[in-house]
Parts: structure tokens; sequence; C-alpha cells
């Protein structure tokens, strides 16, 4: 092998790995949009939070970092339900453009609180793991971690919604929302619980992240457009949808960061983006 | 077992029923019959909670179903099979009578009450893992049918099982029905093909524009000369 295609091989491996978190985040955002039927526009915004925890818990406070991650996934799964009681349950019955302005009121009141507690400085926790060497290629072991964390939350996720009672549930809501009081299934626990379970993956997404990059009050920004291209890019709602677009979407990054810049490859992507909306607006896996 | 006393309802200023009052004993089987418009559709909806009543008081079992929102009716024990059966197309039928014993007292006993339900319908065992919405017409009712009766409810409430089916298969529905009469339900069925209805129910209410224009036994509705002029066609 020449060394291009050495580093070609390397950047679609970090493009795999990148996707993966990314398809947590999209999976969380999807769910939200799929039972509740509202998108939570300051979804980025949670994995920030979820980042600023870890950091506090683990560099100031000196927790174990297991257990800084554990008490972040809790604590945005708490902040999720607290989003859902306090923002989403009250307008629940309204436009759908007076949600969009709610959660996107929401992303501009988290970083402004972020930068008003933290600063705009940029923090890291200072964790340094090593790199692993594979023949001529080098793998982040991060980046690794992240990607297999992510997959099991991914399966987990896909276990929980195809075995459980509540899971099942909350995939049949999105059919019939009207009958699921018929069922026995108040509506408004299933809400809060997926309101949860969006955070978690969040919180997730946040430890994985940490390890990667620096935390700011804008990191959110990083993130959260390329997710909601993603989400709609699968076709909202769609869960499988959603996880086969983050990978197109990181391999284009990836591999337009490669042969050009990053800058350019995230104008790539968000051309394919806007390409595919011509050809497939009803998402990528629509018939 | 169920009374309504004086019960109205409707959609948003519009009124749907007027002061509608009915009785069902424990162990009988109940029809309520009536044109398109009626408000048949309406008074199932307001016992199982999915619309409130406007006024009027509904009492099932000496306690008041007045206030009380759909999942806390299901648990009080009254199962609604809605019109159109309203299955979830995209779940498995094995799926659909999950959710049907989501409640935490039919959880417990899911193992025993599908095998029960598959019993009482062996061709749902056949097609347990198939997506609902791709059952024949028949097929449907019967997983409609098999979720509502996987909550263990006392009282079943039926809209127009047949509705929407071949001659053949509504005849097959109501057999079902009869089962489900004999395995010890007590059964309030709404339906527009009232000779088949009276022949398998206890008694029957006539529902025109909103209000009980009369009431009887099965015998008593088929042989009144109304019922037979403006809804047989004798
Ligand atoms: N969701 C609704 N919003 C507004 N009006 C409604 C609604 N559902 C029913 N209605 C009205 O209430 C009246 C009674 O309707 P309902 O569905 O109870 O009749 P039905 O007797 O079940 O008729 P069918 O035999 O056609 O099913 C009708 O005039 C109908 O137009
Ligand atoms: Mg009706």
């Amino acid at each position: 092998m020449t060394r291009v295609d050495i580093f070609l091989l390397e950047a679609v491996i970090n493009g795999i790995l990148l996707g993966g978190v990314l398809a947590l985040l999209a999976l969380g955002l999807n769910l939200i949009f799929g039972v509740i039927d509202v998108v939570w526009i300051c979804y980025a915004e949670l994995v920030m939070c979820g980042m600023y925890m870890l950091f506090w818990l683990h560099v100031f406070f000196g927790w174990p970092i297991l257990l800084a991650c554990l008490a972040a996934i809790v604590g945005v799964a708490g902040l999720g339900a607290l989003l859902h009681l306090l923002v989403i349950s009250p307008i629940l019955g309204s436009a759908p453009i007076n949600q969009l302005l709610a959660t996107g009121g929401m992303l501009f009141f988290l970083q402004s609180l972020a930068t008003l507690l933290f600063g705009t400085d940029f923090r890291n926790i200072g964790l340094r793991l090593p790199v692993i060497e594979l023949g001529d290629i080098f793998i982040s072991y991060s980046r690794l971690l992240a990607f297999g964390t992510a997959l099991i939350g991914a399966i987990a996720l896909y276990l929980f919604l195809s075995r459980t009672y509540l899971g099942i549930a909350m995939r049949a809501i999105a059919q019939d929302r009207e009958i699921m009081g018929l069922m026995g299934v108040d509506q408004r626990r299933i809400y809060l619980t997926t309101s949860a379970v969006g955070g978690a993956l969040a919180g997730l997404a946040a430890c994985l992240l940490v390890l990667q990059y620096d935390v700011h009050p804008f990191i959110g920004l990083s993130f959260g457009p390329i997710t909601f291209m993603i989400c709609v890019l699968g076709g909202l709602g769609n869960m499988i949808g959603g996880f086969v677009a983050a990978f197109i979407m990181s391999q284009i990054i990836a591999i337009g960061g490669y042969y050009f810049s990053i800058e350019i490859s995230y104008v790539l992507a968000f051309v394919f983006f806007i390409v595919l909306m011509f050809l497939r607006p009803q998402g990528l896996l629509a018939r | 077992m169920l009374s309504l006393r004086r019960v109205s309802a409707g959609y948003g200023s519009f009124r749907a029923l007027f002061d509608v009052s009915l009785e069902v004993a424990a162990g009988e089987a109940i029809g309520v019959v009536g044109p398109n418009g009626a408000g048949k559709s309406t008074l199932m909806r307001v016992i199982s909670g999915m619309l409130r009543s406007s006024s009027g008081e509904l009492v099932f079992e000496g306690r008041s179903l007045t206030r009380l929102p759909a999942h806390r009716i299901v648990e009080a024990g009254i199962a609604h099979v809605p019109e159109h059966r309203r299955l979830f197309a995209k779940l498995s039928v094995e799926e659909n009578l999950r959710i049907g014993a989501f409640l935490p007292q039919a959880r417990r006993h899911y193992a025993e009450r599908s095998e029960w339900v598959y019993a009482l319908f062996p061709r749902l065992l056949e097609r347990r893992r198939q997506l609902a919405g791709t059952l024949s017409g028949g097929e449907q009712q019967m997983v409609a049918i098999g979720r509502a009766l996987m909550s263990k409810p006392k009282l079943l409430l039926m809209d127009e099982p047949s509705a929407g089916l071949a001659p053949l298969v509504v005849e097959q529905v109501f057999n079902l029905v009869r089962l489900i009469r004999e395995q010890g339900f007590t059964v309030l069925i709404v339906e527009q093909n009232l000779q088949q209805v009276l022949a398998i129910v206890d008694r029957a209410y006539l529902l025109e524009v909103g209000r009980i224009r009369l009431s009887g036994s099965a015998a008593e509705l088929k042989d009144n000369a109304m019922i037979q002029q403006a809804y047989m066609g004798l």
C-alpha cells in the first residue's frame, strides 16, 4: 500500500468512529420526535450540559471518571425530563411552530447560562488516552472507545424498544396517540420516560465527546446542526434511517477533510444534504 | 354493573349525546343500534374515557367513572374495541397483544392470557410475528378483540366489529362475539347489522340523533313495527 492509501484508510476509519457518536445523537432526537412529536432544537445543548457536569465532577470534585460519567448520564436524563415538564408539556397541544420557538429559546438560554456560569474558556478534562498503532495506521483510543460505546448504546436502545412493554408502547404511540389510553397507557408517563431516555442518550454522547473535545458554552453548535441534518436525511422519526445517515454524513466529512480541508468537508456535507432533500424529500430510506 | 344516568356529550359546541341513560347487568350482552351519525361511537368513547361527558353520571361496579382518564377506566375493568379496529399496523400481532397487556396487573399474567387468546383465535398464533397491517380484515378484527381481552376486562365494549367485512366474515365475527359471551364476559356491542346483532344479545337500545328512542329485549325489538319498517326493510 502506498502512503496515500493509508491516510485515506485512516480518514475512513475516523469517519466511522465519528459516525457512532452522531448516530447516538440522531437516535435520541428521532426518539423524542417519533414519540412526542416535538423537535428538541436544544438537543446538542443538553450534550454541552453533560460535558460540563462531567468536567466539574471529575476535574473539580475529583470524582473517578466512570462515576462522573454515570452521574452525567443520569443528570442529563433528569434535565431531559425537566425540559419536558417545564417547557414542552404546557404547550403540547399548541402549534408546532410554538414548540420549535420554545425549544429554540432553550438553546439560547442554555448557551447563555453556561457562558454566565463558566465563561467562554475552553476546558479540557485532561484525560489522555493512548493512540493505537495498527501496522501503519494510527487510531485514537478515545475514538474507538466512543464508537464502541455508541454502538452498545444503540443496541441497548434497540432491545429496549423491541423487548420491553414501555419500549413497545413508545413505538405504538407514534402510530396512534388517541387510543393509547384504551390500552391502559398513561401518555404523560410515556412522554416523561421518553424525554429521560432521550436525555440519557445525550448524556452518553457527552461522555464520549468529552474525551476528544474541549468544553465551552458553544460546543453544541459543532454537533447540533449536523445532527438535525442527519435526522432529516434519514427521515424524521425514522431510527434506522437516522442511523444510516449518520455514517454517510460522517464519511463525507472525513473523506472530504482528507482531500480538501475540514471546512470544505462540512460544506460538502451540507451540499449533499440539500441535493438529497430535492431527490428524496421524505428521507433516505422512505419508500 | 354499568349504569349511565342522563349522560350528555359532544365535540366542541356540537352535542352528539342527549341525556342518555342505560344499564348493563353482569353477564348480559347488550346491543346499541341506530343509523349513521346517531352517536353510537360517541357513547362508547364516553364510557371508555376517550371523550369526557359534559353532564350526567357513569357508574361502574359502584364506582364513578365520570372524571377518570381512559387508562384508569381500563384498570377498572372496561376494555374498548374501537371503531375501525385501530391496530398498530407497524407492530406485529404479538406486539399488539403486548400493548393490550400494558397494565401491571395484566403484565403479570401475560403468558397465560396470550395463550388463552391464541387458543380462542388459532389463526393469530400462526401469524403472531406478522405485521398487523398486513392481515386480512377478519384477522385484524381478531387481533383488535384479542388485544382488548389481554387486560382481562369484566366489560367488553365493541364498536361495529363487523363493519367493512365480507358477508361470510361478518358471520365469523358474530360467532366470535357469541364465543366471547360464552366465556362469561359482559358485552356492550354497537352494530348496524340489526338482524344478526339481535340474534346474539339479550337486550338492545335504539339510538337516534343522540337520544335513546327505544329499548327492550331482543325479541321485543325484533317484533317492533317501527324497527321492522325503518331498519329491517320488512
Ligand atoms: N371527532 C369528532 N369531531 C366532531 N364531531 C364528531 C366527531 N366524531 C363524531 N362527530 C359527530 O358526532 C355525531 C355522532 O357521531 P358518532 O361517530 O358517534 O356516530 P355513530 O352512530 O357511531 O355513526 P356510524 O354508524 O357512522 O359509526 C355525528 O354527527 C358526527 O358527525
Ligand atoms: Mg360509529
